[in-house]
């Protein structure tokens, strides 16, 4: 980005991964906020899916149109323009997230609008759209409850769908009563009143509202929210120009399509059936509308999405509906936190996306930053195989010109180091040839005393390997000249 | 060449060829059936069960319950429709003292948002379906029944008649042909009071649309 990015590293103020995970690691308020919370959402997933047969019938479906979707990605994106252009909804492209935020200022300033509300959306973070409208004095305010809190604290969400989690109700009630002057209280029904009022006065006055899109619905022009707090209804009904954001990723084909994945995102996400409000946008106020917006933008961003698109494996990573499961279920998201991660997207899901979009040598870190203990894959409500796709980018990170010759993934083979490859060339090659690997195994005993005792990270908190005085082979070899004991 | 010619470009050149993807077999969403009484039943259970209110009554006594609940809730006023049956109804039976005056979204909202945004308490809609799986009511809100009429009031009445209620979403937008009539401006489905549970996961209603719905099924 080439506006000045804000600190992304609210928490702890580190912006190395290591220090910042040991930081959180060691914050015993991160810690307990996030273990309950996830614990409670687990729990409330799986109450929702009281049916196992119903769960993998629908995941098996969610994934089969998600992929068909993305078979005709290019075709559905023409579909949809088509389709809402005759509706009366402006389409806009980005090839980046400075160009759109670039697309929604020059809205903005067609209209003088000095004020812009916002419902939630995780591309307008990723493309940290507040902080480029404030910079050309445009406010922008965000409405949903989490993301307002975490406006007030200054910060970034720390989960997709519950930005405000690493905080508990105390924090909360300090945070408003210095920013907004209510009274210190842990009574929620009270502190949730308080920014009810305080936003309602700014939804009446606001220029321009500013919203995602869950899915975008290719066949009839329809853009689709999911949100319980009716603030994106506000947003995209109340101001005089509504402006929708998105992935080029989040259409789908039919109508149809969205019933299922409705249902799996929900219940996925939070253990709601449904939640409050569905609200499907198909146009502008037409003639003789007494209310919703005289004018409605659709803002298609790309910002790497066509890059991760081109290969096979990778393009997995486009099926995502965003529902946060795979960070619920996650145990190192559970124990560090949506913060220590440094980026947009954490957890499970932006380990494998946030690579591609900020390139592997800015995200290096990502892919390696878990067990592989599969929980995500195995949650995943449109069945992306995460565990798999973090093995290709730990490849890709150490890849060199010869591997998946193919791959265009941004910032490829930064993580590579001449004297690990050559190690690995050297141990490939021994593997493959008997008298080089009885060789070589017979030469690792004799100068076993040359081992050292520190080797890298492994020894941080572990001792070195000893090597045995004989190897496997000669072991069993004396064994069967011994009588072949069973 | 602009953005959108190179996005485009891209995806039609994919480097990997073309993609197969399996069949969407729906059948697993059109299983879901439920017999009509069954369905009233999961219906009433799964929007109470996120804090809406719902009363069972007749054709022929719905406004007698809706005038009780109005003035149980202390309304100085609501919202009515002007065209759809039920404002009819509650227009030409609505005679008695101590009942909350009634009002008609009938200008644009830039003529009285601050006066809807801070002085109207209720609001009386008819809807168009509803959904037994999720509990949820469909709304495709027109001129005569506009789309803040059931978010910026603190109360929302929803008149449902029981044969309104369909199986599934899935259901609703094949049976009732969605597709083939083209999308309304705005499609809504609503499923309880507004909520949130952001400070600590701790379920709060209100948070910016009506605090409480109540829906008379009328049997």
């Amino acid at each position: 980005m080439s506006h000045n990015q804000p600190e992304k590293t609210a928490q702890s103020g580190v912006k190395e991964f290591h220090p910042r995970v040991h930081d959180a690691i060691t914050n015993p308020q991160i810690r307990a906020n996030f273990r309950k919370a996830m614990d409670g959402l687990m729990d409330k997933r799986l109450a929702a899916f009281p049916s196992d047969d119903e769960l993998q019938g629908l995941r098996d479906l969610a994934a089969a149109i998600r992929l068909r979707a993305l078979s005709k990605l290019p075709e559905l994106l023409e579909k949809l323009e088509e389709n809402l252009t005759a509706n009366g909804v402006k389409v806009h492209w980005a090839e980046n997230g400075d160009q759109a935020c670039q697309i929604i200022l020059d809205i903005c300033q067609q209209k003088n609008a000095k004020s812009v509300i916002k419902g939630k959306s995780m591309v307008s973070e990723e493309m940290e759209l507040n902080h480029y409208l404030e910079q050309h004095n445009i406010e922008a305010l965000e409405s949903d409850l989490g993301e307002y809190i975490v406006q007030l604290a200054e910060e970034t969400p720390s989960h997709i769908i519950m930005p405000a989690i690493h905080k508990n109700t105390d924090e909360i009630s300090d945070l408003m009563h210095d920013k907004t002057g209510t009274k210190k209280s842990r009574d929620v029904e009270y502190l949730t009143a308080e920014a009810r009022q305080q936003l309602r006065e700014r939804f009446e006055k606001a220029d321009v509202g500013v919203s995602g899109v869950n899915f975008a619905v290719a066949e009839t022009g329809t853009l689709c929210l999911v949100e319980n707090e009716g603030n994106g209804r506000l947003t995209t009904t109340v101001p005089p120009v509504h402006i929708a954001v998105t992935g080029i990723e989040k259409v789908v084909e039919n109508l149809e399509d969205v019933a299922p994945l409705l249902s799996l995102l929900t219940r996925s996400a939070t253990g709601q059936h449904i939640t409050t409000y569905f609200n499907m946008i198909s146009s502008p106020r037409k003639e003789g509308e007494l209310d919703g917006p005289e004018e409605v933008h659709l803002v298609l961003v790309d910002s790497g999405r066509s890059n991760i698109y081109q290969d096979d494996e990778l393009l997995d990573t486009l099926r995502c509906i965003r529902c946060g499961a795979c960070m619920n279920h996650c145990p190192v998201y559970t124990r560090i936190g949506g913060h220590a991660y440094g980026y947009t997207y954490p957890g499970p899901i932006g380990k494998i996306l946030m690579p591609h979009l900020a390139g592997l040598d800015d995200a290096k870190d990502l892919p390696s930053a878990s067990s592989l203990c599969g929980a995500c894959g195995e949650v995943c409500p449109v069945r992306i195989p995460i565990p798999k796709l973090l093995v290709r980018l730990r490849e890709e990170s150490v890849a060199g010109d010869s591997d998946h010759n193919n791959s265009s993934v941004k910032g490829r083979g930064s993580k590579r180091s001449t004297s690990e490859s050559l190690i690995w060339k050297g141990w490939a090659k021994m593997h493959k040839s008997g008298g080089l690997y009885r060789t070589g195994t017979g030469a690792a005993t004799v100068f076993r005393f040359l081992m050292p005792n520190k080797v890298g990270a492994w020894t941080k908190c572990r001792t070195a390997p000893k090597l045995a005085a004989s190897t496997l082979h000669q072991q069993v070899k004396a064994r069967g000249k011994n009588g072949g004991e069973k | 060449m602009s953005a959108r010619d190179a996005i485009l470009n891209r995806l039609y050149q994919r480097r990997d060829g073309a993609i197969s993807a399996p069949e969407s077999d729906f059948s697993i969403v059109q299983a879901k059936q439920w017999s009509d009484e069954d369905k009233i039943d999961l219906f009433q259970q799964r929007i109470e069960s996120v804090h809406a209110e719902v009363h069972r009554v007749s054709k022929d006594n719905w406004l007698e319950k809706l005038k009780e609940l109005a003035q149980g809730k202390g309304l100085n006023n609501m919202l009515v429709p002007q065209q759809a049956q039920v404002g009819v109804d509650v227009r030409a039976n609505w005679s008695e003292d101590g009942l909350p005056e009634l009002l008609s979204y009938d200008q644009p909202i830039e003529g009285w948002k601050a006066e809807l945004f801070s002085n109207v308490d209720g609001a009386v809609t008819d809807v168009r379906s509803a959904i037994a799986e999720t509990g949820s009511l469909v709304l495709w809100p027109d001129n005569d029944q506009p789309r803040l009429m059931t978010l910026v009031p603190p109360i929302h009445f929803a008149i449902l008649d029981a044969e309104q209620l369909k199986n599934t979403f899935h259901e609703v937008i094949v049976s009732e042909g969605w597709v083939q009539q083209g999308m309304p401006t705005n499609a809504l489905l609503i499923s309880g009071p507004s909520k949130t549970a952001d400070i600590e996961q701790t379920l709060a209603y209100g948070v910016h649309g009506p605090k409480e719905l109540i829906v008379l099924i009328r049997q």
